[in-house]
């Protein structure tokens, strides 16, 4: 960090510097305060990756095995320190292997720059060797892309670059580079981008319809909260508590709202959406306000748009206009960054409790625990279940770890009952359900947070789709901590074969490698349990290891996650199996 | 929901590509652009792009967002016929043997109100502008007598209210 500083300070006290376009690259990046980023070289960003040789002491290159491997590192890194994410590929297949990242990126809203490198300008649209039109295939998966073909376009296109990444609503942007802009040499000199005309990333928050949200949710009988990463994003945490307490109004949340609240806290009535908890989903058809807040009611939270809370009056705080009623019909729209929205509406908010609306919740969540919840975490049955290896994760970290989820069922297990003190802990593929995000964000996540222990819990079909990111983990000694919950099938696929395909398991049973042996491989220690007299004392090892840890559990193989609102049915009309 | 006509007019920077980022938003929801046109607007350096769609309002209040959420629009508007003044252009290439042998070929010029471009030995040219059926018009009454070529413009169109630009512009320099 002080290196940075001092990077900085040198940076704006030179006025200009004659280097080429590759070195210019470097020293933005520097000026953006990166100092890690992650990438794959080859031809056309070998000018780079030469400078980067001698920037090393000031900027760490992280080789991964898979360029879709460097974009979900950055963001795995983007989701828990809330900065921007790099990643680096060359043209051609180096580029459109990122492609699952951006997109996954965009979809949730994660702050990414990635660069690539590009056929010489001279041979753009010759079909040279290693030539893709990426600026073409990223546009809809992009906040914003650029090609350079000049060094000197350098500069201001990062400074905006990143500037678009991190502002407003964040997202992933794509810089496209000339294989001759890297080599030029030009007079370079770097000032910070604050701001693009053509885009306003923080509307002004409007007094009037802050007055009008606030005087619905006092009159409200039984308001409900649901949010969304939006307060992540916008750091509006400790704001969302203080309007939960003050207001009494019980705080349902996304798959990507999770971590922002105390999963402990009384107020917490847990998660919407398909597999999402009983009390919220139902009661969100008998709320009488509906308070969103930095969501932005995604089918898989909605269920049928039709008979989605019908009955309430809905107040949506979001920072994109374009959200607003996209789904959902907003009677109050509340735009701007949940933060600054929140903390002007509190002082309007009258305090309140809402005992009886509370004890809906609970009353509901007696049913949901007696009917699906102790079976899970609490089972008799011989085979073990993914909810307790959660649930022993959960007090072997003590609530404190992060817990990157790949696809599938574990991934709705873990976010189900994945307990959290702390934000920015949950590390998930929500809007694309990307299967074999989980490794490589892991990487990321605890490249980002090396203090804090950090757990990813993956499938055994979505551990093979990036498994070669154990060479990562290997080379620069990660020390994440790697759960496979086994089933030997794609398990969530093979659910809705069961429910609504007869049970025809087309391409759904997995003859699965030895999975110890592929981590001993990589000189990871690895262990393998399929008993529950092994799972507390395995877990405790696992968690107390130094190092990186590989832990197969060998799970009952034909479970399914409940409850669950099949698609295109009622939120109201959750299945409880 | 009812299907309308819409015009879309789209104020942005003049930048490579985002012609191709605006159609992608047509193209992620399967809706089709009628007509399209880009063109400088009444704001130097202000590019503008006039599309016409037919659909819901629902979906076009969608797409509007989603333009408008792109980095390099300044700001999108959607109009239905009524609230905007629109023109098409036209252009007929005609064999100029017809224009002596055919009475009702001048009665067709006259009456139309477009206007000869220009007359070579072998072809005349006929510009019409107007409201698409007028051209749709004009073209069923010239084609009995053979057109040579026609290409139609996409719409272009102001509004009857006003689009505050300058105003967002302004206020981002200060
Ligand atoms: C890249 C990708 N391909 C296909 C899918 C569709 N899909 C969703 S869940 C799933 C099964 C995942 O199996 P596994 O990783 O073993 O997890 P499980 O459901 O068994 O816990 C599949 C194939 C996907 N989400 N992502
Ligand atoms: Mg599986």
């Amino acid at each position: 960090m002080e290196t940075l500083k001092k990077e900085k300070v040198e940076l704006e006290n030179q006025k200009s510097l004659r280097i080429s376009g590759a070195e210019a690259i470097i020293h933005c990046l520097l000026a953006e305060g990166v100092d890690l980023i992650y990438g794959y070289p080859g031809g056309a960003i070998m000018p780079f990756y030469d400078e980067l040789y001698k920037f090393q002491d000031k900027l760490t290159h992280v080789l991964t095995r898979h360029e879709q491997g460097a974009t979900h590192a950055a963001q795995g890194y983007a989701r828990v320190t809330g900065k921007v994410g790099v990643a680096v590929a060359t043209s051609g297949p180096g580029a459109t292997n990122l492609v699952t990242g951006l997109a996954d990126a965009q979809i949730d809203s994660t702050p990414m720059v990635c660069i690539t490198g590009q056929v010489p300008r001279e041979l753009l649209g010759s079909d040279a060797f290693q030539e893709t039109d990426i600026i073409g295939i990223s546009t809809p998966v992009t906040k914003w892309n650029c090609q350079v073909t000049n060094a000197s376009e350098i500069p201001e296109v990062l400074a905006k670059a990143f500037y678009i990444a991190r502002s407003g609503r964040p997202g992933p942007v794509l810089v496209d580079i000339t294989k001759n802009a890297q080599f030029e040499e030009f007079d370079f000199s770097y000032s910070y981008c604050k701001g693009v005309r053509s885009f306003t990333p923080y509307p002004k928050p409007d007094p009037k319809s802050i007055e009008i949200a606030a005087d619905l949710i006092n009159s409200a009988k039984k308001p409900l909260i649901v949010f969304g990463q939006g307060v992540i994003l916008g750091e509006a945490e400790e704001q969302l508590k203080a309007l939960v307490e003050k207001a009494g109004i019980p705080a349902a949340w996304t798959i990507l709202g999770l971590s922002a609240m105390d999963t402990k806290h009384p107020l917490n009535v847990g998660m919407v959406g398909m597999h999402g908890n009983y009390a919220p989903n139902v009661l969100t058809n008998e709320c009488d306000v509906l308070i969103a807040i930095g969501m932005r009611f995604d089918d898989r939270v909605t269920g049928s748009l039709a008979t989605y809370a019908k009955q309430a009056k809905v107040i949506h705080f979001d920072i994109d206009p374009a959200e607003i009623s996209k789904n959902v019909k907003a009677d109050v729209a509340v735009l701007g960054n949940a933060k600054d929205t929140l903390e002007l509406i509190l002082p309007l908010v009258k305090p309140n409790k809402h005992e009886a609306w509370h004890n809906e919740f609970k009353k509901k969540y007696e049913v949901e625990f007696e009917q699906v919840i102790k079976n899970d975490v609490y089972p008799t049955k011989e085979k073990l279940t993914m909810a307790e290896v959660m649930e022993e994760i959960n007090i072997a970290s003590g609530h404190k770890a992060i817990i990157v989820s790949d696809v599938g069922q574990h991934q709705m297990i873990a976010c189900r009952y994945a307990k959290f003190k702390q934000t920015k802990s949950n590390v998930t593929s929500g809007g694309l359900g990307t299967m074999g995000f989980a490794l490589p964000a892991a990487i990321g996540a605890k490249m980002g947070a090396m203090d804090r222990e950090v757990v990813a819990i993956i499938g055994d079909g979505g551990y093979q789709m990036t498994i070669q990111e154990l060479g990562t983990i290997f080379q620069n000694k990660t020390p994440v901590k790697i759960v496979v919950l086994n089933n030997e099938h794609l398990g969530m696929v093979r659910q809705w074969q069961e429910l609504f395909f007869e049970s025809r398991y087309a391409s759904t049973v997995m003859v699965n490698p030895d999975f110890v042996k592929i981590a001993e491989g990589y000189s990871i220690q690895a262990k393998r349990i399929s008993e529950r007299k092994d799972l507390k004392a395995t877990i405790q090892e696992m968690m107390a290891s130094k190092d990186a840890y590989f832990l197969e559990v060998c799970v009952e193989k034909e479970d399914n996650v409940f409850p669950m609102v099949p698609s295109g049915a009622s939120v109201s009309d959750i299945r409880l199996k | 929901m009812e299907k309308k006509w819409f015009t879309i007019s789209v104020y942005s920077e003049n930048s490579v590509g985002l012609l191709n980022r605006i159609s992608g938003i047509f193209l992620k929801r399967h809706i089709n652009i009628e007509s399209l046109n880009v063109s400088k607007s009444e704001i130097d350096n202000v590019s503008k792009f006039t599309i016409v769609v037919y659909t819901t309002e629902d979906w076009v209040r969608n797409i509007v967002g989603q333009v408008e959420k792109q980095i390099e629009v300044i700001k999108a508007f959607y109009h239905t016929d009524e609230e905007i003044i629109y023109q098409e252009s036209a252009v007929f290439k005609i064999d100029s043997s017809l224009l002596f042998d055919e009475r009702n070929i001048q009665n067709i010029i006259k009456d139309s109100h477009s206007q000869i471009v220009t007359v070579s030995r072998d072809f005349f040219v006929l510009a019409k502008s107007g409201r698409r059926n007028e051209i749709d018009e004009m073209y069923q009454q010239l084609k009995p007598y053979g057109i040579m070529q026609f290409v139609r413009s996409g719409r272009i169109a102001v509004s009857k209210s006003e689009m505050q630009i300058s105003a967002i512009l302004k206020e981002f320099n200060q």
